[in-house]
């Protein structure tokens, strides 16, 4: 409560300070702590750097709740400028044509140039439609990477490993120095869609949902992610993998308290990791499976993309255009990669951290971006799939069962597939 | 009793209209809308909205899992409902009885009341915490395993536990004012009559405090089945997975997480109709057997 009535006096502060003639734009984001005060700070710099706009960043709670007032608030025409729309609810987003103005033609409209190449690789496609156009704007970007706790890896004379085969090889050692052998945050986005990017496999049918609402179906009983799930489970009963919830926090605990040596969290917790974590760590690539054919490829952009929403003034859209801008410049994005953790999105802003020597003292910061860049593959760009928060629910509730002992991975994902078919096929007919 | 006339026939509709006016906006008037978008598959943003009839309510019922909630929610509303009444009406009886600092008694059992329920949640769900809650580290002195947001009936006794302990001190307050308000002539005289305290409390005292037991159990199934939304939420931390969840959270997963507005629509007019259902029978059966004086 305290840290929204900050950041709303702080959002007053740099409302009041900007000229009365300025044109005045909303941000509504789902951000919170320190993360939510970047986003503050982000909006101070871009109000001094021009006098023509002021931007005002609004907190609306969590990433779910940011979409769910975005959307009442279309519905009643008092839509923000900006809404942060994250990766989950993009095809919310982008299949209601017209809510949004893509951000490419917002930025080429206002008399910039826009070359998607000048994007990094990972986050080129999630936000973007079948052509490759950018529809939102991506902004923090984050990618599944795994920490290692150096200690655990010394005490127990093993490396940290690249594949799940030399995890499984290493893990009876991990295991005897003490140590959790495995831990990880979040198995939606860890373990099934970055699964299927970083092995090169069909997420579902349409192109990953990508070419058409109709008739998309997922391909979660593959039988690799089957052995994935299968693996996961033995590694748990051997005491080789730990699960504490489907909670993030509850389970990167394991791994701040040095009891667990090795954790998938993602390329945005490094920051909070440095002052939370009670031993020196590094950071390696998402491990893939050696075994699988044409796996190790990249993965995709998590996090949330920046949106600009339709039925606001022209002066305005300018305004969202120049700021947009201003977001992507190569110091912006320089100065919000440090601050944060996530990962710069342009390759401007990336050879401006190596040059100033940042990766050199601070080496897990680059793994993100690295893993990103890493080849891409047919399978690697991610997803767009519809009422994808509930599916992920239906996901977290089995994945719970299975470790919990009530269901096989084999009942949990012929019941994930089918209810998640049931949900695709409702949001196809509400976009249709 | 004198009848009160008004002066003019408006005035009662004046004196009326600020309550109506809350009342309409803030529930007739959402609960019509309810109702007309339960029979509509809409876009989020409000795009498009097809008429599909009677189909989002199959959806609802003939999903897998909705059976499932709407036995659990039934469960937990018996169990909550159930303890916070006994509980409270066994802590006023004993209140009532002590007279040597009392107040300091009654003081002790109200303060939770002024606790609002996410941050009773909040702080239950530090006593269940897997790694560092008190309960849990007890319960495994004793040789149980607690794993709260792991195990679906752990999860399901925390939230439970949790919920009694915050709605107890609000039938402790209703009941210990019902049975002061039990005239001392009444209790004196049952004590002539009979030496068994228990069978006094039983056959003089309950019936006496029947009224004040029919207004709690219909604020407590209410509290239940709605006001429990915030320990429920606290307690899954976010994230439902396969710990348990009442029909509201659903309703909320459903809609406000989901943006499916049909089928969320669909459930709450569901749970209008359970509550509307439970109400008649609550007055036309229950009620009877109440005395008021």
């Amino acid at each position: 409560m305290i840290r929204k009535i900050s950041a709303a006096g702080l959002a007053l502060a740099v409302s009041a300070t900007s000229s009365m003639a300025a044109t005045n734009i909303s941000w509504w984001h789902g951000m919170a702590g320190r993360n939510g005060e970047v986003i503050n700070e982000i909006a101070t710099k871009f109000n001094a750097a021009q006098a023509a706009c002021a931007i005002t960043p609004v907190s609306k709670g969590t990433y779910e709740e940011a979409l769910a007032s975005g959307i009442a608030a279309f519905r009643s025409g008092e839509q923000p400028n900006i809404l942060q729309v994250f990766d989950a609810g993009a095809a919310t987003i982008i299949n209601a044509k017209g809510a949004v103005i893509p951000a490419e033609d917002l930025i080429t409209k206002a008399g910039y140039s826009f070359n998607r190449a000048d994007f990094i690789e990972g986050v080129r496609y999630l936000y973007a439609d079948t052509e490759g156009k950018f529809v939102g704007m991506p902004f923090n970007s984050s990618a599944p990477i795994m920490y290692v706790n150096d200690e655990a890896m010394k005490k127990a004379g093993v490396e940290a490993p690249k594949t799940w085969e030399e995890f499984e090889a290493i893990a009876p050692k991990l295991k005897e120095a003490g140590f959790i052998p495995l831990v990880q945050s979040q198995l939606t986005w860890q373990f099934t869609e970055n699964f299927f990017s970083r092995n090169n496999i069909q997420f579902a049918t349409n192109n990953n949902g990508y070419d058409s609402t109709k008739g998309t179906e997922l391909r979660v009983t593959d039988p690799n992610l089957v052995m994935m799930f299968n693996k996961l489970k033995s590694w748990k009963d051997a005491g080789y993998f730990g699960f504490y919830g489907a909670g993030w926090s509850d389970n990167q605990k394991m791994f701040e308290e040095n009891k667990a040596a090795l954790w998938i969290g993602s390329s945005g917790s490094f920051g909070g990791l440095q002052k939370t974590a009670q031993m020196p760590f590094s950071a390696d690539f998402l491990p893939y499976w050696k075994a699988i054919d044409g796996a190790g490829t990249n993965t995709f952009i998590g996090g949330a993309a920046l949106f600009a929403m339709a039925g606001k003034p022209e002066a305005e859209n300018k305004c969202v255009a120049d700021f947009f801008q201003f977001l992507t410049s190569a110091e912006v994005q320089y100065f919000y990669h440090k601050a944060t953790g996530y990962v710069a999105i342009t390759n401007a802003a990336y050879d401006m951290a190596k040059k100033d020597g940042y990766y050199d003292k601070t080496p897990v910061a680059e793994v993100g971006i690295k893993q990103l860049q890493l080849k891409s593959g047919e399978w690697s760009k991610g997803y767009r799939l519809g009422f994808y928060p509930q599916i992920r629910e239906v996901m977290e509730r089995e994945y719970g069962k299975i470790f919990s002992g009530e269901t096989t991975v084999e009942d949990a994902f012929k019941t994930i597939e089918t209810e998640g078919n049931e949900l695709l096929a409702r949001f196809a007919k509400t976009s249709g | 009793m004198k009848r009160v006339q008004f002066s003019s026939p408006l005035l009662p509709y004046l004196f009326l209209a600020p309550q109506m006016v809350i009342i309409i906006v803030f529930f007739y008037w959402p609960s019509v809308q309810a109702i007309q978008s339960s029979f509509y598959l809409e876009d989020p943003f409000g795009f498009g909205a097809s008429f599909v009839g009677l189909d989002n309510y199959r959806d609802v019922l003939a999903g897998s899992q909705y059976a499932g909630i709407a036995l659990f929610t039934l469960v937990f509303t018996v169990l909550v409902s159930g303890f916070s009444l006994g509980i409270g009406l066994l802590l006023a009886v004993k209140a009532d009885g002590v007279i040597r600092g009392n107040a300091t008694y009654k003081t002790m059992l109200i303060w939770v009341y002024a606790i609002a329920p996410p941050v009773a949640a909040l702080i239950g769900l530090m006593f269940f915490d897997q790694h560092i809650g008190p309960i849990v580290k007890l319960a495994a002195f004793f040789g149980v395993e607690l794993k709260i947001g792991l195990n679906f009936n752990d999860t399901a006794f925390a939230m439970i536990v949790v919920a009694v302990w915050k709605q107890i001190p609000y039938n402790f307050i209703f009941f210990l004012s019902g049975l002061q308000g039990i005239p001392v002539s009444v209790r004196e005289a049952a004590l002539v009559d009979c030496k068994s305290g228990f069978r006094r409390f039983w056959t003089v005292i309950l019936p006496l405090l029947a009224p004040t037991a029919f207004f709690l159990l219909i604020i407590n199934m209410t509290y239940s089945l709605f006001d429990t939304f915030g320990v429920i939420d606290v307690m899954v931390k976010d994230k439902a997975a396969n710990n348990p969840i009442t029909l509201v959270y659903k309703v909320y997963m459903d809609g406000f997480r989901g943006n499916d507005l049909g089928g969320s629509s669909a459930q709450s007019v569901i749970l209008m109709i359970v509550v509307f259902a439970l109400t008649i029978f609550q007055f036309r059966f229950i009620e009877r057997r109440v005395h008021y004086n």
